[in-house]
């Protein structure tokens, strides 16, 4: 089985490693096999959480720079900071949606033009898919499923080696009771946008 | 019921590294463990304290490491199988009732998990806790996968019984925080009842003894060389004149590049898993038809120095590196590619490295360093702090805490920081020697971890400084554990007592003391200022929930601030607090209404009072 390389990136609180759960969980109900890593030191305080994810036969489980095939990102800033760890193949799936730093929001520092990071990761990579993922959320009616969303995105473009109904069934066991609905609805919106 | 208590051998499931460790000691039929939490070992602790609940298992979250590893080992004396769960900087601490202990053992398995921190992700240093093996003469574990190590936890029970001496498993972050599928096995009952037998002329080491003690280590040591030459941790994977020698995670990152350039059938891999005492005789026959060896190991050269051993005493010849310029740092961890590059160029195989992107066009991103949170009360402490001292040259030794981001600016109260409980035993000496006045901060967990006998100290020296207490009710940083200054019955759980932190000073002689609300702005700073005046040692406790872990207990404000029209703009909130609830729009301070807790500390700093409740 060729080995696929994810990689996604979010700010703490976005819910990253729930998605990491949920891909890790359809990848065991496809008979999948998977390593996962997780860092997230100080996610409760605003920093970053990044989540490797190898599926197929790999002993490894992280990552290095320039080895993801897949980079997903929660935030747009935090997609293009993490652009070291794609390569010119790599498919880049990001939402649009901005949460600047603090630093970025108090004045200090200035935040990157949405559309140049959006032009950056076209230029450098294979193919970018970018949407407001927090909008679908919404729409969705959880604001916190923008991790679904994106999971939804990234079921849609083929490169997982397993189809979306493995993820559906994932986020069905994984998330919480009340929420799955919310979650796969917005699973199922984030997956047109993609599509 | 809990999913690590499940009877089903055979079943797969995803399992953290952590908690496969947890999973291993249940299936050992572990009845005692005992810790104190530190990054990356907490989860494992979590998931037994959970279990705990609802079986007759024994948890305890102790004060220290030291008294986890003491409470440990009378519980493994009493013939309990039991696991001792820290961070690698824990062992420090831990470290004199180590030695010792290794010397008197134990009679019902112990097992030291030493969750060791390559490259720091969330440590103040990254030493490499095998050497603890090597000067306690203890076995050490390292698993490489997952599945392993649930196994490892599971053998080093019956390993400990089989010496009679404790076991270390030592992993690394990325074991303990990566996630892969898991098969059960079958899960041990449990002997939760233990008993004590006296037998003081080999349990009490007064030098007499210990001296008998000691041999009988030294025959242990060789006892555990034996078997860790025929344990099955200790394999060879492959065939090949070439050879790598590796542990932990190197093995995966190792074996991967032997596929990926390609080198099945030149390449031949040790790896060593027991290794601790070192398998002499298996290094040996393995080295002994190589033309070259290489050994990758994160952390320092201690499989290499063995290698290197093993190859003199038997007269062997052949090149043997692992840590060198062009080969294998001591610092940071290993990924795949660096492997990769590093066999490649040991064993000169041609290898293309993957073409990286040229990302030298990217604008610079604004960083996101982690940030005290909104509505923390750590961040008012600093504030009243620095404003009550605003007219006297300060410095600030420091401790380790969510309150050690009080470094960042715009907060700056932080010039000094070695290890947990240093904030109170460097305010001494720097009182004495900086000739600056000495302000010292520390967390209530950390005061009982060790704050204390540095505050015993100072009154004893009468030095003259003032210490911080920041007692939020809960240690934060590491994922909001209890410890012995927690309200545990507001948590749901009884049984347990509460020690006062400000009946502590008040009983250990401190007179000088302000207790503030660090949410009251002006009332402390008048407090603390006052204290400052004060000669000899003086502490502030400073007393407020950390919200996060309110609002876990259901105590949330809804209130929120906005500022107002009456806002100047002169950003003293910005630039004095920096709480991450505010932001900056078009040129105006703004406060995210979905961040702010309502600490209402802005609005009490703002010289306009611009700064209100929302409507
Ligand atoms: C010897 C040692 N053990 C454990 C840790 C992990 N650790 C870092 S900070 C901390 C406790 C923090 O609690 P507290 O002092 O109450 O501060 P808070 O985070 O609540 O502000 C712990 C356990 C460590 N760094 N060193
Ligand atoms: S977790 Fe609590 S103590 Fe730590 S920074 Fe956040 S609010 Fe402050
Ligand atoms: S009241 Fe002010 S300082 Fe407190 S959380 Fe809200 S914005 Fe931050």
């Amino acid at each position: 089985m060729q080995v696929v390389r994810l990689i996604i990136v979010a700010v703490g609180g976005q819910g990253n490693l729930l998605a990491a759960k949920v891909l890790g969980e359809a990848a065991l109900f496809a008979g999948v096999p998977v390593h996962m890593s997780e860092i997230h030191g100080m996610a409760q305080r605003g920093g970053v959480v990044e989540s490797a994810i190898i599926f197929g036969n790999a002993a490894s489980s992280i990552i290095s720079d320039g080895e993801a095939d897949i980079l997903v990102g929660f935030e747009p800033a935090e997609t293009l900071r993490a652009l070291n760890r794609a390569h010119a193949d790599t498919w880049v799936i990001t939402s649009t949606s901005p949460l600047p730093p603090f630093t970025a929001a108090l004045g200090k520092g200035v935040y990157p033009k949405i559309e140049d990071m959006l032009a950056l990761m076209t230029k450098k990579t294979k193919k970018v898919i970018a949407f407001d993922a927090l909008e679908l959320a919404r729409q969705a009616n959880n604001p916190l499923a923008v991790n679904m969303v994106l999971v939804g995105a990234l079921a849609a473009t083929g490169k997982l080696p397993f189809g979306p109904e493995a993820v559906k069934k994932a986020i069905e066991t994984t998330t919480k009771e009340k929420f799955v609905p919310a979650n796969l609805k917005a699973f199922e919106l984030g997956f047109g946008a993609a599509s | 019921m809990h999913k690590l208590l499940e009877d089903a051998p055979g079943k797969t499931l995803l399992l953290l590294g952590n908690e496969a460790i947890a999973r291993g000691a249940i299936e050992a039929g572990v009845a005692c463990a005992a810790t104190y939490p530190g990054t990356p070992s907490s989860e494992i602790s979590l998931n037994l304290f959970q279990i705990s609940r609802e079986t007759d298992l024994y948890f305890e979250y102790s004060t220290n490491e030291k008294v986890a590893l003491e409470v440990a080992a009378a519980a493994a004396n009493c013939g309990v199988r039991t696991l001792c769960i820290m961070k690698h900087v824990g062992v420090n601490v831990a470290a004199d009732a180590l030695m010792t202990l290794a010397y008197v053992g134990v009679k019902g398995g112990l097992v030291i998990v030493s969750a060791d921190d390559p490259f720091m992700f969330s440590s103040q240093n990254e030493q490499d806790n095998r050497y603890y093996g090597k000067m306690s003469g203890l076995c050490v574990l390292e698993p490489s996968t997952l599945q392993e190590a649930k196994e490892m936890t599971a053998f080093a029970f019956e390993l400990s019984e089989n010496l009679g001496q404790p076991v270390i498993l030592r992993t690394t972050t990325r074991i303990n925080h990566s996630t892969a599928a898991i098969t059960l096995g079958p899960v041990s009952p449990r002997r939760a009842g233990g008993g004590f037998e006296k037998n003081p002329f080999m349990l009490v080491t007064v030098p007499a003894v210990s001296r008998k003690l000691h041999t009988r280590l030294l025959e242990r040591i060789e006892k555990a060389g034996d078997l860790a030459e025929q344990s099955p941790y200790n394999f060879v994977q492959g065939k090949g004149p070439l050879g790598i020698v590796v542990n932990g995670v190197s093995f995966n990152y190792a074996a991967d590049a032997v596929n990926d350039l390609k080198l099945g059938g030149r390449v031949s891999i040790l790896r060593l898993g027991f290794a601790n005492p070192a398998p002499k005789n298996l290094i040996a026959s393995f080295l002994a038809d190589k033309e070259k060896v290489l050994v990758a190991e994160e952390g320092e050269p201690f499989m290499e120095e063995m290698v290197k051993v093993a190859a003199q005493e038997n007269g062997l010849t052949l090149p043997i590196a692992g840590k060198g310029k062009e080969l294998f740092s001591r610092e940071g961890e290993f990924d795949p590619a660096l492997v990769r590059r590093v066999i490649a160029r040991y064993f000169s195989v041609l290898y293309q490295e993957p073409e990286k992107l040229d990302l030298a066009d990217l604008p610079p991103i604004p960083a996101r360093p982690p940030n005290l949170c909104a509505g923390c009360p750590h961040r008012a402490s600093f504030a009243i702090i620095k404003k009550a001292a605003k007219n006297s040259e300060v410095m600030f030794p420091t401790d380790i805490g969510c309150y050690t981001l009080g470094l960042l600016p715009p907060l700056n109260a932080a010039d000094f920081l070695i290890c947990m409980g240093s904030s109170s035993g460097t305010a001494g000496g720097f009182a004495r020697f900086s000739g600056k006045k000495v302000i010292s901060f520390i967390g209530d967990s950390t005061f009982f971890h060790s704050g204390i006998p540095g505050l015993v100290n100072a009154i004893y020296n009468n030095h003259d400084f003032t210490l911080v207490i920041l007692d939020n009710g809960t240690t934060a940083m590491t994922g909001h554990q209890p410890h012995p200054g927690v309200d545990m019955e507001a948590l749901g759980f009884g049984g347990y007592n509460r020690i006062d932190i400000e009946k502590v000073i008040r009983g250990l002689g401190v007179e000088n003391i302000a207790v503030i609300e660090p949410l009251k702005v002006k009332k402390s700073i008048a407090a603390v200022e006052e204290l400052l005046e004060k000669p000899g040692v003086k502490v502030v406790l400073s007393k407020e929930l950390c919200p996060l872990y309110a609002r876990s207990l259901g105590k949330v404000s809804k209130r929120v601030f906005a500022v107002s029209d009456k806002c100047k703009n002169h950003r003293v909130c910005v630039d004095e607090l920096g709480c991450p609830a505010m932001y900056i729009q078009d040129g105006r301070v703004q406060i995210n209404p979905g961040q702010c807790t309502g600490c209402a500390v802005c609005a009490q700093i703002c010289p306009e009072n611009a700064i209100l409740p929302a409507k």
